[in-house]
């Protein structure tokens, strides 16, 4: 079985509950893979004693009715793991051992899954491209000198490299979909409060939620089903019913309605990605969807609108890390001020800083009406816009971004050209909407270009249903040479 | 009691100045948990062992809020007859320091959970009434303690968390006795509702005072300072004394008042400047995400409405009528609630005057010579119904019954064994009276003498006598109407 990590997460399971493949084979395969690939720099920590451990114990006592039997993951490093440093990619949180598990970990947990490390990504989920972590930027296995998008850049390389049969990542902007884009992934942003936000360490509150991110729709759909449910020690947390999305999955969008909205057809977008707009609407209406042309007329808004509401929140989620605590604490200085002013200049890397500060202002006095009040009031349009289109169709398809992976550097120095690879992503999260990325071709270069599905509020269903039959009928399939190893 | 005139007002030379005062208070809420966690809230716990990882503010942690802490908010609200509000939203309260966790405090702002309300006081010159801004719920910081280490500040989360009801007058107050009398009706009706305990040593209650001056007359209130964090009544009236005059004479030199923070130093008995407007903190609040709005059903504050228990005021007026108490005594006996339930089965066990006069005499100089609450009153409320009896039925005589009260405050023993056993019933017979009295007529024939001759001082003289050779017991009345009689004769 020496092909099995490159298999997707069902195939996997289906190995082990077959006894084609122990659990603990299956862990030391991973384990090579990922001692062989860390070039790609996708892991702040390893856990594989513990891993090794747990899949022994799986194989001698199997418990093969849980959705994630036997099952090794990485999981991004936002995620508090109990006993295992979590560093949000973070200098400040670089010492910092959780005496807890997030809730979304401990349902994977709890479903049979062992966690086999931590995955690198952008510091506090800030971040497109993986370049802001402090453990360095992670590489994208597409090609040496790419990215592999952010900010969960460690989930998205290590899954398309094979260093976990799946994953799951935040997205506060399109952190779990823009990576997934571009790596030729699937990632999915579910409904904000559908997943607890417990135990993750917190960029932008009312924006960030966990979802996963696999090499499948079927894969997406179980490890969704693994992770999502209510949670008491989340306020915002959705109380419903579980659903069992795996179970339900099906092909058949005879009749669906899928709105396309003319705003996401922007200046200077490469007619590559035109083109892979025209290729999905043409799949899905030949699966006997319905195309409908729809507006979402403040499109436009949503960027500047998310980089007040994210900053704003972020300013004030991390001011706990301030030496006093826990995490790092500069040496030097003489009071309490300068301590506070030391720690966070040394611990926070420039990225974060910049949001910080950007956040503080929006809130300050005198231009919180101008800047958070207002971004508040055209949120709630922007949320209209999308209420108003639901009621005409069931889902609408876009581009998951305005363009491919891009090279390392390329974009650091401008960080206006950075925040516009969100454009597609952004107004999902200020609806608090669930969406999931697909791949769906390749770039002229090679590089994998992704599409986006959005659907109502709590119908991650539905989208999981078309992005099923997409996938049966789009004929994408990531190949990717190992060139690391 | 004869009505005085409102009278506290500063003279300078250029005019009459009237104070305006407004509080903020700070109201520890009674609950077994935090507002937003599960750490128990009990006082005096060693340091740092009633601290969750969300009173520590951990990454990822979040708040939930306590349904009690919301219940008790909204009970405080109606027993100041305030609006409550069925929709608030908690915001965050945005500073950097050591005992504040999270880097900001979560409170209320915009919209707070309970409006406007007011609340009566009495005073010499007539009843009162302040109005009452607003109520709203928020967490209390952690305690840095400084003076444990000589180079390093330490830090306490015990208190980090724990929820608070800030409650906002208008500036209706105007003298530190008003500020004195306010306080403590908010402390009474909080301890009626079970809301707050009211401690101020433990530091349960504590305000913020707001202070300006103004000529008398003068429409426009003039530039506020505020006096921060003053954590007992006596240190909150020498406070606004001081800053009152402070700003008087301010403004009597035509200087103009800035408008700022200050502190008071206990020990200086003086205000000074902590911050000026212009480096007033930009708390840069906005609602917490991490918290849906509160949205409170009105059949929820209606039940809390119909549990509610009987108010002072009411308390008061039904005391008035139904005891036929002064308002006065009535005011006295309803100030504690342990005190107006103690006065109530007392009353009911005997005459409802007479208990009145006799517990806001013996029994509140006892209690507070031992510095003693009522309900640690070594005297129950039964036994002192008992004392109060016996008094009223004439077994004894007031001046007996002093020494029997005595002998409870020591022994807790019931009035009628303590007069059994002592035999210090009042000697009621009117045979044996007279053979008493009889006997010292004889002896003081010359005394007898003057008296009809006219000196008729010498009447005291024989009940003295009378009263000596009883032991105290005869009753007093009768041994004067005997005397008259036997005197005449």
């Amino acid at each position: 079985m020496s092909n099995i990590t490159n298999q997707s997460l069902s195939e996997i399971l289906e190995s082990i509950k077959l006894k084609k493949i122990s659990s603990l084979e299956l862990t030391q395969a991973y384990i090579k893979n990922i001692e062989n690939a860390k070039k790609l720099n996708s892991f702040v920590t390893t856990t594989f004693d513990q891993a090794l451990e747990n899949a022994k114990k799986f194989d001698n006592k199997p418990n093969n009715e849980q959705l994630l039997s036997g099952i090794p993951l990485a999981v991004k490093d936002l995620f508090c793991t109990e006993n295992v440093k979590t560093t949000a990619g973070s200098n400040i949180l670089n010492n910092f051992i959780p005496s807890y598990e997030s809730t979304v970990t401990k349902n994977l947990w709890n479903n049979g899954a062992f966690l086999l490390g931590k995955l690198n990504c952008d510091e506090f989920a800030m971040g497109s491209s993986n370049e802001t972590s402090f453990f360095g930027n992670v590489i994208n296995p597409i090609g040496d000198q790419l990215v592999p998008g952010g900010s969960s850049g460690g989930s998205s390389s290590a899954l398309a490299a094979d260093l976990t049969p799946a994953t799951i990542g935040t997205d506060t902007g399109g952190s779990i979909r823009q990576p997934a884009s571009f790596t030729g992934t699937v990632g999915l942003k579910p409904t904000y409060g559908l997943c607890s936000r417990w135990g993750i360490v917190a960029f932008a509150s009312s924006l960030d939620q966990a979802g996963p991110m696999t090499k499948t729709v079927n894969d997406c759909s179980i490890m969704l089903e693994a992770m999502s449910g209510f949670d008491e020690k989340d306020s915002t947390s959705i109380n419903k019913k579980k659903e069992i999305y795996s179970k339900n999955l099906k092909d058949n969008i005879k009749g669906l309605k899928i709105g396309i909205p003319k705003e996401y057809r922007v200046d200077n977008m490469p007619k590559e990605i035109d083109e892979l707009w025209e290729k999905g609407k043409k799949i899905l209406k030949d699966l006997g969807a319905q195309l409908i042309d729809i507006s979402l007329p403040h499109t436009k808004y949503a960027l500047p609108t998310y980089y007040i509401v994210a900053p704003a929140e972020a300013s004030s989620n991390l001011a706990r890390y301030d030496g006093v605590r826990y995490g790092y604490r500069s040496e030097k200085g003489k009071d309490l001020i300068e301590m506070y002013e030391n720690t966070r200049s040394e611990g926070f890397g420039d990225e974060v800083k910049r949001r910080i500060l950007i956040g503080t202002y929006v809130l300050s006095s005198g231009y919180y009406d101008a800047y958070y009040l207002k971004a508040q009031k055209v949120r709630q349009l922007i949320k209209k816009d999308f209420d108003d289109s639901f009621t005409k169709v069931d889902a609408i398809l876009t581009p998951s971004t305005p363009s491919s992976a891009f090279k390392i550097g390329e974009k650091t120095n401008d960080p206006v050209s950075m925040y516009l690879n969100d454009i597609f992503t952004v107004p999902v999260n200020l609806a608090g909407l669930p969406a999931l990325s697909l791949p769906a071709g390749l770039d002229k270069k090679g590089y994998p270009l992704g599409l986006q599905l959005i659907g109502k509020a709590l119908d991650e269903q539905k989208i999981l249903n078309i992005g099923y039959a997409f996938e049966k009928n789009c004929g994408y399939k990531n190949e990717i040479k190992k060139w690391w190893s | 009691m004869s009505k005085e005139k409102f009278d506290y007002f500063i003279n300078g030379e250029k005019g009459k100045y009237e104070v305006v005062i407004g509080l903020e208070v700070h109201a520890q809420v009674l609950s077994n948990s935090k507002l937003f966690s599960g750490s128990s809230t009990k006082f005096g716990a060693d340091p740092n062992k009633q601290v969750s990882l969300i009173d520590s503010a951990f990454p990822g942690m979040l708040p939930v809020i306590n349904e009690e802490c919301v219940k008790q908010a909204v009970k405080t609200g109606l027993g100041l007859n305030a609006k409550i509000n069925n929709y608030s939203v908690f915001d965050r309260k945005n500073y950097f320091y050591a005992d504040l966790p999270q880097g900001y405090q979560i409170s209320q702002y915009k919209n707070p959970i309970v409006g406007e309300g007011k609340v009566l006081l009495d005073m010499p010159y007539g009843s009162k009434e302040i109005g009452i801004e607003r109520l709203h719920l928020e967490q209390d910081a952690g305690k840095s303690i400084h003076d444990m280490d000589p180079s390093s500040t330490y830090v306490d989360l015990n208190r980090s968390g724990i929820a608070l009801m800030e409650i906002v007058s208008k500036p209706d107050l105007r003298s530190p006795d008003e500020v004195n009398a306010y306080i403590k009706k908010l402390r009474t009706i909080m301890r009626y509702l079970g809301t707050c305990d009211g401690n101020m040593q433990e530091g349960s209650l504590r305000a913020d005072v707001n202070v300006s001056v103004r000529k008398v007359g003068d429409k426009k209130f003039g530039t506020r300072c505020e006096i921060k964090n003053v954590n007992s009544i006596k240190f909150m009236q020498m406070a606004i004394e001081y800053e009152a005059n402070r700003q008087v004479e301010f403004l009597e030199e035509g200087k103009e008042i800035d408008q700022e923070t200050r502190l008071f130093d206990t020990k200086k008995n003086e205000t000074r400047s902590m911050r000026s407007k212009e480096d007033a903190h930009d708390y840069r609040y906005f609602p917490d995400p991490d918290l849906l709005p509160l949205q409170l059903e009105q059949t929820l504050i209606d039940n809390i409405k119909k549990s509610l228990p009987e108010l002072p005021d009411n308390k008061k007026d039904r005391f008035i009528k139904e005891y036929g108490l002064s308002s006065y005594e009535a005011n006295v006996l309803v100030s504690e609630k342990e005190i107006s339930d103690f006065y109530e089965e007392v009353a009911k066990l005997s005459d409802k005057k007479l208990a009145a006069t006799w517990m806001m005499g013996d029994l509140f100089a006892m209690l507070n010579d031992k510095g003693l609450n009522i309900s640690k009153s070594p005297i129950s409320a039964k036994n002192f119904a008992e004392l109060v009896r016996s008094i009223k039925s004439g077994e004894i005589s007031g001046r007996i019954a002093k020494e029997v009260f005595e002998i409870m405050v020591e022994s807790g023993d019931n009035p009628n064994k303590i007069i059994e056993s002592k035999g210090m019933k009042q000697q009621s017979d009117p045979k044996e009276l007279e053979k008493m009295i009889n006997e010292i007529l004889s002896k003081n024939k010359d005394k007898v003498d003057q008296y009809k001759a006219g000196k008729e001082k010498l009447f005291g003289f024989f009940v003295g006598q009378v009263m000596k050779l009883s032991g105290g017991k005869a009753n007093p009345q009768l041994t004067n109407e005997i005397l008259k009689k036997l005197l005449k004769g």
